[in-house]
């Protein structure tokens, strides 16, 4: 299945969602599910071009889903800008920071990696709660971020911010899958999978590794945009490090292989999350317990698992 | 930013001396977490994310300690024992299972047993801010040299960290035990293979760090209020320590540990919301120029 076939089954999707929504099938809770489903899911989605494709285990993605909410966020309460220009600004901000980041990160070790992307994110984070003049410290950007309407859409309504939001997760997921299937991505697994070959071969390893970077980062940006148009607003939380920490555990909750384990994970997660948190207060508890579970017992992603199980009783290898 | 309120300082022989003597104490703290850190990399190949927790658990175990007992010596002891006991435990029973598998794993691990603990914390403790205030036998008039005040627990507490950090390169060093760690570090097969067991090794590795994280928790729980998630920022301060020191080397950390100390302790006064930038900077400018940091082997 090529460009096309992804293109018509992602339209697929958005219509079906589209006519679902505008047929009445809009209760409150479906619509916020849906926002946030496809906030996170296009978080998830973009680490996984990371995580997946290039196999650089970034700890600290959750700061470029901060720096796209923060920047968005300032960029219209100044009141001057609308809100597709203030969203592309936004994801060139954020771009620009992992430009910086991946800069100094990509060349090291596996180990490295993980734990200077997060030292980084904490650094903003750190810097979000410190610049108090710009970003509100702890209590966030507050004073509501103002929505005008666009092209006949009103995000202020959260009818049209779903639809709004599934768009950008279906246009996002085709623009990566068509990234992952390019030779460009096709670079990246061979990076992953032998680096010193690629290196041999004359692949710029510092150059594909940090274009990656940048655009897991980039896209990263797109839904903390989305994410400040939910809450109407930006929090330090979502720069912290337990942000990242769930992201990687939605990832692992669907699978890493399966371009689209991700969305799979993001869905299962934001269940749970709901369940536990109405169950009890405790929910890192079960969350972790959850976690180890998966971890420990199937040692991969439950696609993964599904999909490897599936090949092997057909008996045919990939 | 006040760098002329800086300048004043370091021309001033009694800033000086207080600043050094916070700086040099919070920088042995910090060197006791982030030498285990390195520790159990070097020898296991493994970045413990859940070290942090660790030095939490140390803080609130010797709270525990504290309360009933009142002598501080026993919530120190209680504060290592606990966190080396936790480490063993959460070595044995969950690391050792994904020895040899990717970041990926370790790191989720990790994530797993950090949302536990945090959440164990309040359950049992509260999430309160707690502190242990310094003990009564601490309450001594300052130690006055050249004019900078010197707090009698902050001398006690350098003191003391210098005294683990001199037992640990001597056991590092001079040992058979330490010896053996040196070589499992390199080469665990061929010391597998010359009859020692390298499961204990590496248990016994990871006990060691995760009591020296307790260590650290324990001794700073007077000076630092203790907290449910408390962990985390000390955990990202070694990690630039392990960076400016060079992964797996002792000695590189304890430099690297004293420079953030005195950065911090000296920033305080210079660039109070700079601080932690200027962590930051000085680890961005290693990673430029010396990627395998101050003490590590190249390459």
């Amino acid at each position: 299945m090529g460009f096309r076939g992804d293109a018509a089954l992602a339209l697929g999707a958005l219509a079906l969602f589209l006519g679902l929504e505008f047929a009445g099938l809009r209760s409150p809770a479906l619509v916020d599910f849906a926002i946030r489903f496809a906030t996170f899911g296009l978080l998830a989605l973009s680490l996984n071009l990371l995580i997946g494709s290039a196999g650089l285990v970034s700890f600290g993605h959750a700061a470029y889903f901060g720096m796209g909410a923060y920047s968005f966020g300032l960029l219209m309460q100044t009141g001057a800008w609308s809100i597709p220009a203030a969203i592309i600004v936004a994801i060139a901000a954020t771009a620009l920071l992992a430009l910086a980041v991946g800069a100094l990160c990509v060349r090291l070790s596996e180990i490295y990696f993980a734990f200077l992307t997060l030292a980084f994110q904490m650094l903003l984070h750190s810097l979000i709660l410190s610049w108090i003049g710009l970003t509100g410290g702890d209590q966030g950007l507050m004073g509501g971020i103002p929505k005008p309407a666009f092209l006949g859409i009103d995000l202020a309504r959260q009818d049209h911010l779903a639809g709004f939001s599934i768009a950008c997760l279906v246009f996002s997921a085709v623009a990566l899958r068509q990234i992952i299937r390019s030779p460009f991505g096709a670079a990246l697994r061979m990076l992953r999978d032998n680096p010193d070959r690629a290196a041999f071969v004359g692949l710029s390893v510092f150059r594909y590794r940090l274009a990656a970077f940048v655009i897991a980062g980039s896209f990263a940006g797109l839904s903390g945009v989305l994410m400040s148009l939910y809450v109407s607003g930006a929090f330090p939380s979502f720069a912290f490090w337990a942000q990242s920490g769930e992201v990687i555990f939605m990832i692992m909750l669907g699978g890493v292989t399966v371009f689209l384990g991700p969305l799979v994970g993001t869905a299962i997660f934001l269940l749970l999350n709901d369940w536990i948190t109405a169950l009890t207060e405790h929910h890192g508890l079960f969350l972790g317990a959850i976690l180890l579970v998966i971890v420990l017992g199937f040692r991969k992603g439950l696609l993964d698992f599904a999909v490897e199980h599936w090949r092997a009783r057909k008996g045919t290898t990939p | 930013m006040d760098l002329i309120e800086l300048g004043e300082c370091v021309t001033s022989l009694s800033c000086v001396v207080t600043q050094m003597a916070a700086g040099l104490t919070i920088g042995m703290l910090l060197f006791l977490v982030a030498s285990g850190l390195t520790l159990i990399f070097g020898v296991l190949g493994l970045v413990n994310f859940a070290h942090g927790s660790l030095y939490m658990m140390g803080a609130y175990f010797a709270l525990a300690a504290y309360g009933p007992t009142g002598s501080f010596v026993l919530a120190v002891v209680a504060g290592v024992l606990g966190a080396a006991l936790l480490g063993l435990f959460f070595e044995r029973f969950l690391l050792s299972r994904i020895y040899g598998q990717d970041v990926l794993m370790q790191l989720l691990v990790c994530y797993a047993v950090i949302l536990i603990l945090d959440d164990a914390v309040k359950i049992i403790w509260g999430a309160d801010f707690r502190n242990m205030g310094v003990p009564d036998e601490f309450r001594h008039p300052p130690f006055i040299i050249g004019g900078g005040i010197v707090p009698y627990f902050y001398a006690i507490l350098f003191g003391i960290t210098a005294l683990i950090a001199v037992v640990l390169a001597w056991g590092m060093g001079r040992t058979r035990f330490g010896r053996i760690v040196r070589a499992a570090a390199i080469n665990p097969g061929m010391v597998g293979a010359l009859g020692i067991n390298t499961t204990v090794i590496y248990a016994a590795v990871f006990a060691i760090g995760a009591g020296l994280a307790g260590a650290a928790g324990a001794l700073s729980a007077p000076i630092r209020s203790v907290v449910p998630g408390a962990g985390v920022s000390i955990l990202i301060e070694s990690f630039i320590v392990t960076v400016i020191g060079g992964m797996g080397s002792i000695g590189g950390a304890l430099a690297a540990s004293l420079i953030l100390g005195l950065t911090r302790s000296f920033g305080s006064i210079g660039f109070p919301l700079f601080v932690e930038g200027a962590m930051f900077l000085i680890m961005a400018l290693v990673l430029i120029l010396r990627p395998s940091g101050l003490g590590g082997r190249r390459g």
